[in-house]
C-alpha cells in the first residue's frame, strides 16, 4: 500500500513545483501577515466570541504542525495528539509547580513537545505506511496510559486544574473575556506559521519535500533521510506543543483528552478538508470545522457528529477541487483549464 | 496459578471477540485494500440489532444472533454496491475520510435511535448460568464465544486458502481485469466477501458485548483494538489475526487483573513491540517488504 502511494506521488510533483515556485516569489511573512491582519479585524468586530476565537487560533497552530509531518514531510500519522497533550500538561505543571509566567509556560510547552516527538520519532520513524501510522497510536496512547497513572501530579483522568497564568509580559493580565488570550493565541499562530513557512521554504524544507517525493532518489543523492526526517518531526511536535501550552493556559484545565485519538483524527480532517501541504490549507480547514463544531454542537452535541460525518462523506464524494475545476472548465472551455484538470483530478 | 488460568480463559474469550470482529476487516483492508474505519460501526450494528431482537421482539437469543449478523451482512452489501465500490479505486485518505463521516454519522444516528445508555442483550437462561471448570465458574455465554471464534476461525481459513470462492477473492484482487476475462464474477466476489466481513463484525458484536459494552461510541472507541490486531497480525493474514487477538486478548487481561491502575499501557506497549519486531505481520517474515 505505500508503495503504491509512493508511486501516486510521483505523478503530483508538478503541483508542488509550482507551490515552490510561488512561494519563492511571495516573501515569507504573507501569510502571516494576511493571518494578522484577518485575527486583528475579526478580533476587533466579534468581541463576545473571544473563547472561539482563542480555541481556533491553537487549533490552527495544531494544525499547521499536523500539515508539517503529513503534508510536507508526507507521513500520515493518527498520534499527533501525542504532542499537543504533553506540551499542555508540560505548560500547566509549570504554571502550577514553578512559574505562571505565561511566555516562559509556552517554551516549556514547546520543548516538551519537540522532545516528545523527537524520542518517539527515532523509534516511530524507522517504519513506513500503515505501520507508522498504527505506531503513532500506540505512542500517543501509551503517553495517555502513564499520564492518567500519574495521578498525583497530573490529576488523571480528572484533568490537571488549579492554575492561573500570570499578566502576559507582566503587563496584561488574562481577562475573563479572554480578550488578551484571544492575542496571545493570536500571535503565537503567527509566529509559528511564519516559523514554519520558512522552515519548508528553507534548503532543510525542500530536502524533506523530496522524501516525500521519492526517498530512494534523495536517498541516492547523499541525504540523510531518517535525521532529515526526525528534524521535522521533532519542528512540528514543537509547535504542537506550544499549541497544546496555549490551549491549557488560556482554558486553566488540561484533560486527558487533549491526547485522545477523537483529537488526532480530528485534526487530520480539518488538514484534509483545507488542503495539505500548503500550510494556508491547515487554517482553513481548522477554522471551517471549529466554527462548524461550534455551531452544531452549541444546539446538540449528536447533532455535530451528523454534521461532520454527512460533510466527511460528501467531500469525499464530490471533492472541492474537482468541482471548481469543472465549474473553471463550464466558464472557460480553452486555455490552461484543460491540463490543469487532468494533472490535478487524479 | 489460578490468576494464570483465569487470565488465560478470559483473555482468551476477549482475544476471540476481537478476532471475529477483525476478520472482516483484515479481508477489506488486506485483501482488497480498502481502509474501512466504518468496521466498528458494523460490529455495533449487530449488537444493537440482537439487542432490540431480543429485548423488545421477544426473539429467542439464538434466532437473534442469526437474523442479527445476517442484516448486518446485508447493509454491508447494500453499503458496499451503493457507494463503497466507488471508492476502492481512490486514495486511501478519501477512504479513511469516508468510512470515518459514516461512523459519526452511524454513532449520531445510534444515540437518536436508542439513547446514549449502555444496552444489554438479554442472554437465554442456559447461557446467562455459570459453569464449573473445576478451578473456577464461567458464564456459559463465554464458552459460547470461544467456540464460535474457533468456528469463525476455521471456515474463514477454509474459505481463503481452500474454497473456490477465496481463489476468486484472490485473483480478483490481484489481477480484476484478467479475472473478469477468466469469467470471475468480481462484482460478486467483492460484494460477498465485504458482506461477510460485515457480517462476521456484527456476530463479533453480539458475542462481545458483555465485554465490551454497547454505546454509541462503541464504533470508534473499539476500532482502535480492531486495527490494532489487524496491523498486528498483519493485513490479509487470517491466522496471523488471530495469533495477534489471542496474545493481546491475553495481554489486555492480564494487564486489567494484575496492574488495571496502568489502563491499556501494556496493550499498546505490546503492540508497539510486535510492530517493531514484526512490520508486515507476526507470521510474515521481515524481508518481504
Amino acid at each position: 500500500m505505500a508503495a503504491e502511494r509512493l508511486a501516486s506521488t510521483e505523478g503530483g510533483g508538478m503541483t508542488v513545483e509550482i507551490h515552490a515556485r510561488a512561494s519563492r516569489c511571495a516573501p515569507p511573512w504573507r501569510g502571516s501577515a494576511v493571518v494578522l491582519t484577518i485575527g486583528l479585524v475579526a478580533w476587533w468586530l466579534l468581541p463576545d466570541q473571544m473563547g472561539l476565537y482563542t480555541r481556533i487560533a491553537y487549533t490552527a497552530l495544531f494544525v499547521v504542525s499536523l500539515d508539517l509531518v503529513v503534508g510536507v514531510a508526507g507521513m500520515p500519522t493518527l498520534g499527533h495528539a501525542a504532542m499537543f497533550g504533553l506540551g499542555a500538561y508540560a505548560a500547566g505543571l509549570f504554571a502550577l509547580r514553578v512559574h505562571a509566567d505565561p511566555t516562559t509556560g509556552l517554551l516549556v510547552g514547546t520543548v516538551a513537545g519537540a522532545a516528545m516527538a523527537a524520542a518517539s520519532g527515532a523509534f516511530v520513524l524507522r517504519y513506513r505506511g500503515f505501520t507508522f501510522l498504527m505506531l503513532t497510536i500506540a505512542v500517543a496512547q501509551i503517553a495517555a496510559s502513564l499520564l492518567i497513572r500519574g495521578r498525583a501530579w497530573t490529576g488523571g483522568d480528572d484533568g490537571l486544574t488549579g492554575f492561573a497564568p500570570a499578566p502576559l509580559f507582566r503587563l496584561f493580565a488574562f481577562d475573563l473575556e479572554g480578550r488578551t488570550a484571544a492575542l496571545y493565541g493570536l500571535g503565537a499562530l503567527v509566529i509559528g506559521l511564519y516559523v514554519a513557512r520558512r522552515v519548508v521554504d528553507s534548503p532543510f524544507g525542500l530536502a524533506v519535500r523530496g522524501i516525500h517525493e521519492n526517498r530512494a532518489r534523495m536517498a541516492a543523492l547523499g541525504i540523510p533521510v531518517i535525521p532529515r526526517l526526525l528534524a521535522m518531526y521533532a519542528l512540528a511536535g514543537g509547535l504542537a506543543g506550544a499549541a497544546g501550552a496555549i490551549s491549557a493556559q488560556t482554558n486553566s484545565i488540561v484533560g486527558i483528552d487533549s491526547l485522545s485519538f477523537s483529537w488526532s483524527a480530528e485534526a487530520l480532517v480539518m488538514l484534509i478538508l483545507g488542503g495539505a501541504g500548503r500550510l494556508h490549507g491547515a487554517i482553513v480547514g481548522a477554522i471551517a470545522f471549529t466554527v462548524l463544531h461550534h455551531t452544531a454542537s452549541s444546539i446538540n452535541p449528536y447533532h455535530w457528529l451528523f454534521v461532520i460525518g454527512g460533510a466527511l462523506m460528501l467531500v469525499v464524494l464530490f471533492p472541492p477541487k474537482r468541482l471548481w475545476i469543472r465549474l473553471r472548465d463550464r466558464f472557460r472551455p480553452f486555455g490552461s483549464g484543460a491540463r490543469t484538470s487532468t494533472s490535478e483530478a487524479r | 496459578m489460578r490468576v494464570v488460568a483465569n487470565v488465560l480463559v478470559d483473555g482468551l474469550a476477549y482475544g476471540m471477540v476481537l478476532f471475529v470482529i477483525a476478520a472482516g476487516l483484515s479481508v477489506t483492508l488486506g485483501l482488497m485494500r480498502f481502509v474501512n474505519l466504518s468496521h466498528g460501526a458494523f460490529a455495533m450494528i449487530g449488537g444493537y440489532g440482537a439487542v432490540v431482537l431480543t429485548r423488545d421482539a421477544r426473539c429467542s437469543f439464538w434466532l437473534a444472533m442469526l437474523a442479527a449478523s445476517t442484516a448486518t451482512g446485508v447493509v454491508g452489501a447494500v453499503l458496499e454496491a451503493l457507494v463503497l465500490r466507488h471508492l476502492y479505486r481512490r486514495g486511501e485518505l478519501d477512504q479513511v475520510l469516508f468510512t470515518l463521516g459514516l461512523t459519526f454519522f452511524l454513532i449520531a444516528t445510534t444515540n437518536a435511535l436508542a439513547g446514549p445508555q449502555v444496552q444489554l442483550i438479554e442472554l437465554p437462561p442456559r447461557l446467562a448460568q455459570p459453569v464449573d471448570l473445576g478451578f473456577r465458574t464461567l458464564p456459559a455465554q463465554r464458552l459460547l464465544v470461544l467456540a464460535c471464534g474457533v468456528v469463525v476461525a476455521l471456515a474463514t481459513a477454509w474459505v481463503v486458502t481452500r474454497a473456490r470462492f477465496g481463489i476468486w477473492l484472490r485473483a480478483a484482487v490481484d489481477h480484476p481485469e484478467m479475472a473478469a476475462a477468466l469469467g470471475i464474477p468480481i462484482r460478486l466476489v467483492q460484494n460477498a466477501s465485504f458482506a461477510v466481513g460485515a457480517a462476521l463484525a456484527g456476530l463479533g458484536g453480539i458475542l462481545g458485548a458483555e465485554l465490551m459494552p454497547l454505546e454509541p461510541y462503541y464504533a470508534l472507541k473499539y476500532l482502535v483494538l480492531v486495527l490494532v490486531v489487524v496491523s498486528v497480525g498483519g493485513m490479509g493474514s487470517l491466522l496471523g489475526s488471530l495469533v495477534a487477538s489471542l496474545m493481546l486478548g491475553i495481554v489486555e487481561t492480564a494487564s486489567k487483573y494484575v496492574a488495571s491502575e496502568w489502563g491499556s499501557l501494556f496493550f499498546f506497549l505490546a503492540m508497539a513491540l510486535l510492530l517493531a519486531w514484526r512490520p508486515n505481520g507476526l507470521l510474515r517474515p521481515r524481508a518481504a517488504a
